[in-house]
């Protein structure tokens, strides 16, 4: 059943994504959390490893949550259901319906759907934001000295290479996260503030 | 359609940092060096990708192949363009868990998470610049934003794709009254 459940759940992702892989990290969170598929530490850890590695983060992940629960098979039940919905609404569009994204529906749709998509990445990247830094819950605030440390000289960083050389991409900002996380974790533990 | 195929595959293969980072790839391959469309042609491709669901690269993918060698030759350029991130995946899938108990991999993936959260949230201001500054699309953002803050923190269940379809319907609604009413345009 499981195999059918990963079809379905990724096929329905592949349908609701506009605008691209960061669109659907909202939805991949809820569907995998609900379904208890990947732990959130598992699925946020498994976002870095997609911005390093090659190809569309739909199918990356598609297939990583598919192959965690299910093998072989699950990875390619999933990736083939959030591939399919794009694939034929483009083929209907390239052959019968050329004129669908021009009508005033599919226009008012799309327009519609902008602002809420914006609002769903950045809500996920600011809670996002709030848990790294100790917050996981309305009564539970433990601060996470490491992380702010490592995300204050990340900031820095960036804006600095910002200024006097160029925007930092993905995979450059992924390596330097990981050099940060691993020296200030032991800077923390040689000065005796490790957990 | 083997050609489709393997052009697809090669940009799966070297595009890293998702469908905007893919378009410029694909632009070489397809018009430049291939010629298979003209400059035009690819532009519609893009808007048509960007304002239909799923990833970038699969639309333009299945819609450069359709053109080619129509339904044969998209599911040739779609499956060369999925084949080598389904590959890398699964190998990385295998081992990644065993991966993480390594204490230095953990500390790194404590700094990559600081880097995704700040990803996820450049790309949703980014996203948030590009949204008209009218009171509904407004509106409609601080609604949206707000509600997912509130349901994170009182752990209330919602799917998003709800949210996805008000807004859509809230736009299909709007764009119909506006013409209505706006003479001139």
């Amino acid at each position: 059943m499981i195999y059918l459940q990963l079809f379905l759940e990724f096929f329905k992702i592949g349908l609701f994504t506009f605008g691209g892989g960061f669109a659907m990290i909202p939805l991949v969170e809820e569907t995998v959390l609900k379904h208890t598929w990947l732990t959130e530490t598992q699925f946020y850890n498994f976002i870095g490893v997609c911005e390093s590695t090659p190809g569309p983060i739909a199918i990356n992940m598609a297939t990583y949550v598919g192959s965690v629960q299910g093998g072989v098979l699950g990875s390619i039940l999933a990736t083939l259901g959030v591939v399919l919905p794009s694939f034929l609404i483009i083929l209907l569009v390239a052959s019968v319906m050329r004129s669908l994204t021009e009508t005033r529906e599919f226009r008012g749709f799309i327009r519609g759907v902008q602002p809420v998509i914006a609002a769903l990445i950045l809500s996920t990247g600011l809670l996002l934001l709030a848990k790294a830094i100790g917050f996981s819950g309305l009564s539970a605030f433990a601060v996470n000295w490491v992380s702010i440390v490592i995300f204050a000289l990340l900031l820095g960083i960036y804006f600095l290479l910002l200024k006097v050389w160029k925007k930092p991409s993905a995979i450059q900002l992924i390596l330097l996260s990981a050099v940060l996380g691993i020296v200030v974790s032991l800077l923390f533990e040689v000065c005796g503030y490790g957990r | 359609m083997l050609e489709l195929f393997w052009t697809f595959f090669k940009i799966g293969l070297f595009t890293f940092g998702g469908g905007y980072a893919m378009i410029a790839t694909v632009r070489e391959a397809v018009v430049q060096t291939k010629k298979w469309l003209t400059e035009d042609e690819f532009l519609e491709i893009i808007a048509i990708a960007e304002s239909t669901p799923g990833p970038i690269a699969i639309n333009m993918a299945t819609y450069v192949g359709f053109k080619r060698r129509g339904v044969c030759g998209s599911a040739a350029a779609t499956l060369g363009v999925v084949l080598p991130s389904m590959i890398i995946i699964f190998i990385i899938s295998l081992f990644l868990d065993a991966f993480m108990a390594n204490r230095f991999v953990a500390y790194a993936f404590r700094g990559i998470q600081c880097a995704v959260a700040f990803l996820i949230t450049r790309a949703g201001w980014d996203m948030f610049r590009k949204v008209k500054r009218r009171p509904l699309p407004l509106i409609s953002f601080g609604t949206v934003l707000l509600l997912m803050i509130l349901f994170d923190l009182f752990a209330v269940q919602f799917s998003s794709v709800f949210f996805i379809l008000i807004g859509g319907i809230i736009g299909i609604v709007a764009y119909a009254l506006l013409e209505k009413t706006e003479v001139e345009k």
